[in-house]
């Protein structure tokens, strides 16, 4: 049940929110309805095998009978982190949103937990269907909170974006459909498992385009490729974030891009693992070109947020390197960099808020000596900057050294390119640190009669968590990565011909070993 | 006491100076902070000294002390603990950095006490020493890379520390940079090590490495050693990468002496010495280390020669004196550079607290123009900074000349060697002598030309005594390493050096003795050469200041080319930097602005023009849907009947 409340509860919340007579205390409210969700996601630790690759706390109940579709929710070591980010970015979002957000509060919020059930349901489904309906759902509030709390271009920004993402996901629901009627040639009886869809041989011919599984993978890839982005699909991606609100940019960061992602890791890869194989060095090629466009973009924009928008391109180029790198290490590393993108990147937007919201700019150019006027600031935005350019020590930098690793190992080639990633990372993020916060006091921040103020004490607290996670993860990244390596392991040694299996406890430790031998 | 909580308060203690500092910056003063920092160093100091001890009554051949904290990362096979080792080689190191880095915290607060940043200067400090640390006694170059990364971090806010001024913020940022780049090839070199050995555990490393040489350039060892040899360029400050040494100077003085002259530049030295045997089976890493070292020592001392900035002169110097310590090592004399290292720590870490101890006197005048007969004013100052002058143009019996001359002998007799080598490190010893007799006279010696409003005084006690020490180990620094044909004549004196590092350096295949004739012979050439070049320079800029004008004029062309360090920034900005970005608008403007933004347009409006040819059906007019309604009629009637 635990799966059914963590996923539903926010949805309570909404509704709650939604009826909640004083608008003015729906803030407080929010901020402890969101505090509960994550503590209660905490309880997943208690309850969860870090030994078995089976997918736990399985909840399956048949939905609509006659097409197979189930509701059929599972985690294991590939989600479980994902689910856990989910849950702790919220109540931070929330809190950082609490001066940025002030018109149409209740929406907002209303907003903001459709949205929580959404991405958490993406994250736990495993029936494609269901899976598919929380991935649909979830574009839905964002199109709202870009479009209503936005800035001057919202409208074209959300349209752009829904647009981008609804192309790709169409696409993924005809192969859906196709997919649910291979299974009933192959058993029978339709069924729209994944654990079902994991069991089925789809033809593989190589060489050509139009061979089943081909097609199949593309769909999906599609899908998935434009919500990550993938250059060259990315330009929704810097449109968005700059006139999106500051929530909006954190969640879209944050999680929404690793919906993407992960997407890839528990459908693409396992789903079709010859054309994967096949097409591994498309992926590979457009990860490389990804690090390094977005970096030499990032480069050169004068605004901030576009700056880190492209360097999400960047940063998520690295997490399809090394998915489609099909080693522990690649697929390792690129499940922490997605955890540490969301961290970090998220960090960097709370922060550009919180600066926008003293001067309502975020060209470069008009900052300058910041460091001076707001030291506390200062330190929290290059503690992020350290993380982000993958400082050791910091958690970026396990990431992308297991990424490296892993492309090294599948592909040297492609290492030798994307290492320049980490060169560009930091010309990028100094460039635009020293011309923000050193040098002479620029034409925003030496206004005597508004003089700019430092942090206060919940801004200070929304922080604190994201930096003690940038330094938890970079110092012990073994707490975390425990958790996934079976699952890793797991989905490395069977990659081609992976099943899943629900766990059963009690008979766990003698149920996961023979999987291992598969 | 145990070993663990050595290391730990060895590795910690500096780093909870760092905390306690950075915490509470706002609040302590110059001096609060910088007793707390300094605390922290003698601290580790003590732990230093306590473990190295243990080390050394410990049997030659087994002489390590190795403490694993945790296992840090671990995926699949690839396992790095947190682990740390001390042994003949890292022992030295931390003495180094403890001892040499307490000498100039000490020195620090007298030289910031009127700096309002004093408490972030010396938690910055702190966290330099912290890295370094971890850099010298990781047991695995990962975890080497972590102190690796550290330091350079380090160095950049403390370059940048004035950061009010562009210029300076923009120096910490070249530096960083372009240690990025030689770290990116150090990532490189990691990946193929361990792609070929499947671990990144030096002992582990060095007891794989192959017994017979590897010819090939594209081998795993040769590939992976030139990368790490890479990044050591960029952290060394060596051709190509050097550029940001000079601009590093920028940050506070004590730092130029801490960071950038007497520990982490050196670092990339130390990683190569750690890795000798798997270096000295890569024949073709070991000529381009060589050839890069010898260029890079020579480069930099005709750089040297022609700067005004007293600090200037100093990184130049640095700069060449390093070339000296990878020509070393490229020649197989790993020990030679190791001694070159820790000599070269001595006296240069003094000669920059020296000209601290000037620019703190002049009011932060750093040009030698005007500057001239200090001798009077700062005795205590110019006498050390005289014995560092003798240590590094290599006269006997100071501490310079016995490494210096060790890593020449090897040069010229090393299978690795040649006499070509030799030659090229007797002209970098010559120039050396040139420039630095020329820094001394026109500081120190012949006519005052400070400015009538500038009273130039002695430095207080706090920084005199740093000075005083350091002086005295570049006097005798050099005496535990005397050449056998020296030692021989002095009562059989051991080669205490040698003895010490034996255990951890693979000998060089191939390798005889020097026979002392020729070493005498080498020995005596580079002294005279550097004698002489010392005693021209003093007649120059003493006797008769004329005359280094008149030169500098009739070949003026040569000479601007010199001053302006062969327009090697010039080239990098004018051939890579401003390219790159003019590239990167480019793409941006043509590829995301220009073709996937207007290729989705062009898709919208297609999917528009569709919609609207549907569009024009739908009008609403009830005579048009009859007419619709009949066409269907008819059509479907005449498929029926047609079939």
């Amino acid at each position: 049940m635990i799966l059914s409340c963590l996923v539903f509860l926010p949805l309570l919340f909404a509704l709650i929110v939604a009826v909640w007579p004083k608008v003015s205390t729906i803030r407080h409210l929010a901020l402890g309805f969101a505090v509960i969700e994550f503590i209660l996601s905490l309880g997943l630790f208690q309850r969860f095998d870090s030994n078995s690759s089976a997918l736990q706390m399985v909840e399956k109940f048949m939905w609509i009978e006659r097409f197979g579709i189930q509701y059929f929710m599972g985690i294991d070591g590939l989600s479980l982190w994902l689910v856990l980010l989910t849950t702790f970015l919220t109540p931070i979002i929330i809190l950082g949103s609490w001066t940025a957000i002030n018109d149409r509060i209740r929406g907002f919020h209303v907003c903001l937990f459709v949205l929580q059930t959404a991405m958490l349901g993406t994250f736990v489904a495993m029936d494609a269907i269901f899976f598919y309906v929380f991935w649909e759902l979830a574009l839905v509030p964002m199109y709202f909170i870009v479009g209503i709390w936005g800035g001057a271009r919202r409208i074209y920004a959300t349209v752009k974006l829904f647009i981008y993402t609804f192309a790709g996901s169409v696409m993924m629901l005809v192969a859906i459909i196709y997919m649910m009627y291979l299974t009933q040639e192959a058993t029978g009886t339709m069924s729209a498992s994944l654990l079902d869809f994991y069991k089925l041989q789809i033809p593989f011919v190589g060489g050509t385009f139009f061979s089943l599984q081909t097609l199949l993978f593309f769909a999906f890839s599609l899908a998935f490729a434009i919500k990550v982005p993938v250059f060259p699909l990315h330009t929704w991606l810097p449109d968005a974030h700059v006139e999106a609100p500051t929530p909006g940019s954190v969640i879209l960061a944050g999680v929404m891009l690793k919906m993407g992602t992960y997407g890839f890791l528990r459908w693409v890869i396992p789903l079709f693992p010859e054309a994967s194989e096949y097409w591994a060095w498309l992926f590979m090629l457009i990860g490389t070109v990804g690090i390094i466009y977005g970096a030499l973009v990032a480069m050169i924009q004068p605004d901030v947020k576009k700056l880190v928008a492209y360097s999400s391109v960047s940063h998520m180029g690295y997490i399809l390197l090394g998915l489609f790198a099909f080693n522990a290490y690649g697929i390792g590393g690129g499940l922490y960099q997605m955890l540490n993108h969301g961290v970090s990147t998220g960090a960097l937007f709370l922060l550009i808020g919180m600066i926008y919201e003293r001067t309502h700019s975020r060209e470069i150019s008009k900052y300058g000596g910041l460091a001076s006027v707001l030291p506390l600031f200062t330190i929290f935005f290059f503690i992020i900057t350290l993380s982000s350019i993958a400082v050791p020590m910091t958690n970026g930098f396990v990431g992308e050294f297991f990424i490296l690793l892993g492309t090294f190992q599948a592909n040297p080639a492609f290492a030798y390119f994307a290492v320049s990633g980490v060169v560009l990372g930091a010309v990028y993020m100094l460039w635009m640190f020293k011309r923000v916060f050193f040098g002479q006091k620029g034409e925003l921040v030496k206004d005597e009669h508004h003089p700019l103020h430092d942090l206060n004490a919940r801004e200070i607290c929304v922080m604190i968590p994201l930096v003690l996670m940038v330094f938890w993860m970079g110092i012990f990244p073994n707490h975390f990565l425990n958790f996934s390596k079976a699952s890793i392991d797991h989905l490395v040694k069977n990659r081609t011909n992976y099943n899943l299996t629900i766990y059963s406890t009690g008979a766990s430790a003698a149920t996961a070993a023979p999987q291992e031998g598969n | 006491m145990n070993h663990s909580v050595l290391m730990a308060l060895l590795i910690l203690s500096p780093f909870i100076g760092f905390l306690i500092n950075g915490l509470r910056y706002k609040k302590h003063s110059a001096n609060l902070a910088g007793t707390i920092a300094t605390g922290a160093i003698v601290i580790s100091f003590i732990s230093a000294v306590s473990l190295v001890v243990d080390v050394v009554a410990m049997p030659e051949e087994s002489r390590r002390i190795a403490v694993t904290f945790f296992e840090w990362m671990a995926i699949d096979r690839f396992k790095i603990n947190a682990g740390f080792v001390v042994d003949q080689i890292s022992s030295v190191m931390i003495l180094i950095i403890t001892g040499v880095g307490t000498l100039i915290h000490l020195f620090s607060i007298g030289y910031m006490h009127h700096d309002k940043g004093a408490a972030k200067y010396f938690a910055y400090l702190n966290l330099f020493i912290f890295n370094m640390l971890l850099l010298v006694l990781g047991d695995s170059l990962l975890v080497m890379f972590v102190g690796w990364e550290g330091v350079g971090l380090c160095s950049y806010l403390l370059i940048g520390f004035w950061f009010t001024d562009k210029e300076k913020a923009a120096a910490g940022m070249k530096a960083f940079i372009t240690n990025r780049i030689g770290d990116a090839a150090f990532l490189l070199g990691m990946f193929v090590l361990f792609m070929t050995f499947g671990t990144l555990n030096f002992a582990e490393l060095n007891a794989m490495a192959p017994t017979t040489v590897e010819a090939s350039w594209l081998g795993a060892l040769t590939l992976g050693t030139l990368f790490l040899f890479i990044g050591a360029t960029g952290k060394s400050a060596q051709i190509p990468l050097y550029v940001w040494l000079p601009d590093a100077m920028a940050g506070p003085t004590p730092v130029s002496a801490l960071i950038h002259a007497a520990t982490m530049v050196t670092a990339g030295v130390y990683m190569i010495v750690r890795l000798n045997p798997l270096f000295i089976m890569a024949p073709n890493t070991m000529m381009v280390i060589a050839i890069i070292g010898a260029a890079t020592a020579v480069l930099a001392a005709t750089i040297g020669m022609t700067q005004w900035d007293i600090k200037k002169v100093l990184a130049y110097s640095t700069v060449s004196q390093l070339g000296y310590m990878f020509l070393a090592c490229g020649v197989g004399a790993f020990g030679a550079a190791m001694f070159h290292l820790m000599t070269h720590a001595f006296f240069k870490a003094l000669m920059f607290l020296g000209s601290g101890s000037v620019i703190h006197a002049m009011h932060e005048e750093q040009d030698i123009r005007k500057m001239g007969a200090l001798k009077k004013y700062m005795p205590i100052t110019h006498i050390t900074f005289l014995l560092g002058w003798l240590a590094i143009i290599g006269m006997p019996p100071f501490a310079g000349f016995f490494s210096k001359d060790e890593i020449l002998a090897y040069s010229f007799n090393s299978p690795y060697g040649s006499p070509i080598l030799w030659a090229a490190g007797a002209l970098g010893a010559t120039l050396t002598a040139f420039y630095m007799t020329r820094l001394m006279a026109l500081t120190f010696w012949g006519k005052s030309r400070v400015p009538k409003e500038v009273h130039p005084h002695e430095s207080p006690a706090l920084m005199t005594i740093p000075l005083i020490v350091l002086a005295v180990f570049s006097v005798i620094g050099g005496w535990i390493g005397v050449p056998h044909a020296i030692g021989e004549h002095l009562g059989h004196l051991p080669n205490f050096w040698e003895h010490w590092l034996h255990p951890l350096i693979k000998p060089i295949p191939g390798w005889t003795p020097i026979d002392h004739s020729t070493e005498w012979m080498l020995m005596g050439i580079s002294v005279t050469l550097a004698a002489l070049s010392a005693v021209i320079a003093y007649h120059f800029y003493v006797k008769s200041p004329e005359t280094p004008k008149k030169i500098a004029e009739s070949i003026k062309p040569i000479y601007n080319v010199v001053y302006n360090k062969y327009f090697v920034d010039e080239a990098y900005f004018g051939g890579i930097i401003n390219p790159l970005i003019n590239f990167s608008k480019n793409t941006w403007y043509y590829i995301d602005v220009n073709f996937i933004d207007k290729m989705t347009y062009v898709v919208g409006d297609v999917v528009k023009g569709m919609g609207s040819i549907v569009r024009s059906t739908q009008t609403g007019n009830m005579q048009q849907y009859a007419m619709y309604i009949g066409i269907g009629v008819v059509l479907a009637l005449s498929f029926v009947i047609m079939r």
